[in-house]
């Protein structure tokens, strides 16, 4: 569960990106972030996965309030949150087996278990045979499908993407929400800032709006309800 | 930490040297340079100290007793010299016995001073020795204005310059060490921070996916200290092969006038260990500096 109360956000340059967030987000719930560019999105999200502390306020992310949250603690965290990127973040010299691998690697995960994972979650979005090739040798939907699977190969509570469709075209797009969907249904919290109004609009979720910093709408099933 | 994570570590630290194969050779050449002009200096100012407190040990001060003197006078001079604080021994030494050494050490030539051991023009000496050397002249301004001090020797003028000498010759060998050390350091930073920059998005991934910093540095450390044991090498058998020819060629003059340099071993052995001990420090030194910022959550 994911919880904000009073949750406020002001960068070192001055710019106050969130000013009095209050949310709830329930364990297994999908939700999308939707707002004009410049909004705070980005500053949400990345709120969640203590990538920035809040200036003021409240996070209970499975009642730990993680604004209070030790830097050493840090690393603990991030292990049950999955983060997905616009740009995917692959490392360009290791294979997609090494790429997904590595998420499990650097938290001293056994090797066996390792290899079992990694094909395990590379077989649930569908890259398995290309399990040896460079990230250059992918297309773009297929790299994020890759940044996916490294996301959840450690099977997170929690996934969070950053508009993880918007380097891809409609088509593909529509293939990573269907794995997006997946990830839900197996009880992993989603949440997606995005600016994609057809897949807001198409497949229904809870939609959290955000505008300088302040939800001003939060619906059940909602619209995107901007013009893209 | 698990021996697997460890050899991940040490795999990932030499992929990593490879990598960078030209920002390896720089910072292993920036170690290489400063553990040379360090390991000169130091075996120069190490066998300086050596001969220093070798002639340090020799410096004594020489109170001629004024020959009318009696007995119980010379008793007097002997406890007001004792009691001034700088003095750490005082030793009585007969006319005779300052004639025979004076025939001893004159060798074949000393011959000619026989004759005089009936009319010994010599007077009795006492022999003081400074408890630190460097104090030994405030000691003998001391002992001038006591009476029946005749005349009261130390080599003055030579033993001060000698002094002045050695102290700024120690100054200034640890103010270059210290320098060059720093300097090391920052090359080395610098040219591994160019490396980092690289594996920016390595770093940020393994922070995302939730790997400790510690986890992070380990390879660095590592990488640190294998381009600080590979800058210690040449130095070493530089260092070592120098001194051993030096020595040897050295070491016979020297000894003609009583001067000892310290011995190949064990003193190239401590250089060694010195050196190897350094260019770790400094690797990982700057390896660590230049990560730093890198790190912060
Ligand atoms: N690291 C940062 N430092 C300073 N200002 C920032 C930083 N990140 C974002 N901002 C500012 O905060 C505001 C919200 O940004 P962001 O959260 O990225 O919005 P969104 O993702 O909705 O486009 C913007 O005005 C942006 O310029
Ligand atoms: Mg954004």
């Amino acid at each position: 569960m994911i919880q904000m109360q009073d949750v406020h956000k002001k960068y070192p340059n001055g710019v106050t990106a969130v000013s009095g967030i209050d949310v709830k987000i329930d364990q297994g719930e999908f939700v999308y972030i939707v707002g004009p560019s410049g909004a705070g999105k980005s500053t949400f999200i990345k709120m969640i996965y203590r990538e920035e502390k809040p200036s003021k306020g409240v996070i209970l992310i499975n009642g730990v309030d993680i604004s209070r949250l030790k830097d050493k603690k840090v690393p603990l965290l991030r292990r049950n949150i999955g983060v997905v990127f616009q740009d995917f973040k692959l490392l360009p010299t290791l294979t997609v087996f090494e790429n997904v691998a590595f998420a499990l690697e650097v938290i001293e995960e056994q090797p066996n278990l390792i290899k079992k994972k990694v094909m395990e979650t590379l077989d649930l979005v569908g890259l398995k045979h290309k399990a040896r090739m460079l990230p250059t040798e992918l297309s773009g939907g297929e790299q994020q499908r890759v940044s996916i699977a490294r996301s959840i190969v450690n099977s997170p509570k929690i996934v969070i993407a950053d508009e993880p469709t918007g380097n891809l075209d409609p088509e593909t797009s529509w293939e990573i929400m269907s794995i997006f969907e997946e990830i839900n249904a197996r009880g992993a919290t989603v949440v997606m800032a995005t600016h994609n109004k057809e897949i807001v609009n198409t497949i229904k979720h809870r939609v959290i709006a955000i505008e300088s910093g302040r939800i001003v709408r939060d619906e059940q099933r909602g619209e995107y309800g901007y013009e893209s | 930490m698990k021996a697997r994570t460890f050899r991940r570590h040490v795999r990932e630290s030499f992929k990593s040297l490879g990598r960078n194969g030209w920002m390896t050779f720089a910072s292993v050449s920036a170690v290489t340079v400063t553990l040379i002009i360090v390991g000169v200096f130091f075996v120069i100012m190490m066998n300086l100290n050596k001969v220093a407190s070798t002639i340090e040990e020799d410096v004594e001060i020489r109170v001629h007793i004024d020959p009318v003197a009696k007995q119980q006078d010379q008793q007097v001079l002997r406890k007001k010299i004792e009691q001034i604080p700088e003095v750490k021994s005082i030793e009585f030494s007969s006319k005779e016995e300052e004639l025979d050494n004076l025939i001893d050490s004159l060798g074949e030539e000393g011959k000619v001073f026989k004759p005089f051991e009936q009319d010994n023009p010599l007077n009795d000496v006492f022999i003081v020795k400074a408890k630190n050397p460097t104090d030994t002249m405030k000691a003998a301004k001391k002992i001038e204005n006591l009476e029946y001090a005749a005349k009261v020797k130390y080599g003055q003028g030579s033993v001060e310059k000698l002094f002045k000498f050695i102290e700024t010759s120690r100054n200034v060998g640890l103010v270059l060490i210290i320098g060059l050390l720093f300097t090391a350091m920052f090359l080395i930073s610098n040219t591994i921070k160019i490396t980092i920059v690289a594996r920016r998005r390595e770093i940020e991934i393994m922070k995302l996916v939730g790997a400790t910093n510690t986890f992070i540095r380990w390879p660095f450390f590592l990488e640190g200290l294998w381009i600080g044991l590979l800058g210690s090498i040449l130095p070493i058998a530089l260092v070592s092969s120098a001194y051993y020819y030096a020595y040897d060629y050295l070491e016979p003059k020297l000894a003609n006038h009583f001067i000892k340099i310290l011995e190949f071993n064990p003193f190239v052995y401590q250089v060694a260990c010195l050196l190897i001990l350094m260019g770790a420090l400094i690797g990982i030194w700057g390896s660590m500096m230049s990560m730093r910022k890198f790190l912060k959550v």
